[in-house]
């Protein structure tokens, strides 16, 4: 497949401010039963809120680029009983508004106690709207995997693999931003935070591994001989039927040579996973505002380069009638 | 099963791939209520268009056995499409009254998911429109009631020279196209992935003829009896001269 890069920043930037949320309110919800001492007042919230607000609309403008007529959007909620895509059109501003809401309750400071359990914590307006809002995060990861799980033809994507390894790179990517982000605000929250980015992104190191190491044992179901449905060994294509390019020669086909595949494979790696563990290990301690702000951009850029070698590396079986020109 | 199948069967035995089909069908759909199929630098060095059909050609053994087959591909308007429930708008769908999977171009957003969702790579985005376009079965020709009814068969089975496309109802066995199938091995593309393909492709068949010697000297040849006729001396009267 083509990546487009529409598509590449979507998925990255609303991984990134889902777990950016999920960090907010793990803080909230460690803090709430005492496993974490209370953060003073709600700006920390509030601005962490913000700025995952921020990523998720970069998403969604993202989005919209990848549209052929985006005025049309809005259809795109219909189908929501058979489509994955639809689901995720649906869960997507619906996340939004519950972290604004969250965003925004802190922001006022309007947290009216709701409940008080009896071992004492209380609870408020904001853990409410935290849990609906966590609920639909991890709604979002899986809708967004599933997009592409759900593709039977596409063997690469065709796995629990996918949404377990985009809510696992969503996380760390979140968690590391907030780590970085409490480096400025909150530092005593560093190392809680930069912990669980630890923790996650050695998951998503996990998990992403383990689909590469699946993906390089595939064995394409389909073959030139069931395309076409000629049962002879050596059947070769001397014509796709026309010379210019076209819609299925441009999509399905990333136009990359097999060793750049292969070093953007090694890249992703090391700049999503080993690289930002050794910069939070190293910068964990001192709260280094350049080494857990650096470990962010880097696994981001490492998370670009993940996302394109994922599209780059889906085969589609359309392409057994696309190979020659003439 | 009760329900109609439109659908083409395809006789890769007789084509010839003249592309008489892919012309036929981009100026019929060109020319029809949808609109135009786009082209994109045409006469430039670099064109490219939209086509609901193309004719491929592959080759099958090894020199000097080789047999080349041309392979006409349009969608197969698949009984289970695995385009349509991945459309989110809705766009796409599968007419319950005669099985054609359509896309309403007012509706489509261009999201190119559908084609994603198809294995067989039917489905081309019209990038001036931009949105997705298929193969309609004619639609807009089959039903059309001002047409003589010979003329209400889709573009690329009118112009077909060898009448390699049969068009007809594959869920009533005792049309054409299901006793094409029936009859002549026909099969469909890419059964491992279920999805049912309506068009179904008939297989190269050989056709031995077999000659044996007493059907070449029939036996009751008089030559064979009395050898041939002696020549009539010069001059001589002939059969032509005794009749008037």
């Amino acid at each position: 497949m083509r990546p487009a890069t529409s598509v590449i920043l979507l998925t990255t930037l609303i991984g990134a401010g889902q777990g950016l949320f999920l960090a907010l309110f793990t803080v909230q919800t460690y803090a709430l039963v005492g496993l974490l001492p209370a953060v003073e007042g709600h700006a920390l919230y509030a601005q962490g809120g913000a700025i995952a607000l921020l990523l998720l609309a970069a998403g969604l403008v993202a989005s919209f680029f990848h549209l052929g007529r985006p005025e049309r959007a809005w259809r795109s909620a219909a189908q929501w009983r058979s489509s994955w895509l639809s689901r995720e059109v649906i869960v997507l501003p619906a996340f939004m508004a519950a972290v604004a809401l969250y965003a925004g309750v802190h922001a006022l400071g309007w947290t009216p106690a709701l409940v008080t359990l009896p071992q004492g914590p209380t609870i408020d307006l904001s853990v409410v709207i935290g849990v609906a809002a966590t609920l639909l995060a991890f709604a979002l990861f899986f809708c967004t995997g599933m997009v592409y799980a759900c593709m039977r033809f596409l063997a690469e994507w065709h796995t629990p693999l996918t949404p377990l390894n985009y809510t696992l790179l969503g996380g760390a990517s979140g968690f590391l931003l907030a780590a970085a982000l409490a480096t400025l605000a909150a530092p005593q929250l560093v190392g809680f935070l930069s912990g669980w980015a630890i923790v996650l992104t050695a998951l998503a190191a996990i998990g992403r591994l383990a689909s590469l190491w699946r993906n390089a044992r595939l064995k394409p179901r389909s073959t030139i001989q069931s395309a076409i449905g000629i049962k002879h060994p050596t059947v070769v294509q001397r014509s796709m039927g026309f010379m210019g390019g076209s819609f299925n020669t441009r999509e399905f086909f990333h136009g990359v040579a097999a060793s750049r595949l292969r070093m953007v494979k090694h890249v992703f790696v090391v700049l999503a996973f080993v690289v930002p563990i050794i910069l939070l290990i190293a910068g964990r301690d001192a709260a280094s505002v350049p080494l857990l702000l650096g470990a962010f951009v880097v696994q981001y850029v490492g998370l670009l380069a993940e996302r394109w070698f994922f599209f780059a590396q889906a085969n589609h079986p359309q392409n057994l009638y696309y190979q020659a020109v003439a | 099963m009760s329900q109609r199948q439109l659908a083409l069967v395809i006789d890769l035995n007789v084509c010839v791939g003249c592309h008489a089909c892919v012309t036929s069908c981009k100026e019929w759909n060109s020319s029809g209520a949808a609109g135009p199929m786009s082209d994109q630098k045409p006469y430039g060095a670099d064109p490219s268009g939209t086509f609901f059909n193309r004719v491929q050609t592959f080759e099958v053994g090894e020199f000097p056995h080789t047999e080349t087959v041309h392979f006409p591909k349009s969608c197969l308007h698949c009984e289970d499409p695995p385009c349509v429930p991945v459309c989110p708008t809705g766009a796409s769908y599968k007419r319950a009254e005669d099985g054609i999977v359509l896309v309403d171009y007012d509706k489509c957003i261009g999201c190119k998911y559908c084609s994603w969702a198809c294995p067989y790579g039917a489905r081309e985005l019209d990038e001036n429109l931009k949105v997705m376009k298929k193969c309609t079965l004619c639609v807009d020709r089959i039903y059309d009631t001002s047409m003589p009814e010979a003329d209400r068969k889709p573009a690329c089975v009118m112009a077909c020279p060898t009448s390699a496309r049969i068009f007809g109802d594959v869920h009533d066995p005792q049309s054409d196209a299901s006793r094409a199938i029936r009859e002549n091995g026909g099969y469909a593309l890419m059964p491992e992935w279920g999805t049912q393909p309506a068009n179904h492709y008939l297989p190269r068949r050989t056709t031995r003829l077999r000659i044996h010697e007493d059907e070449l000297v029939r036996s009751d040849n008089p030559l064979r009896v009395e050898g041939h006729l002696p020549r009539p001396a010069d001059g001589a009267s002939t059969l032509e001269d005794a009749s008037f």
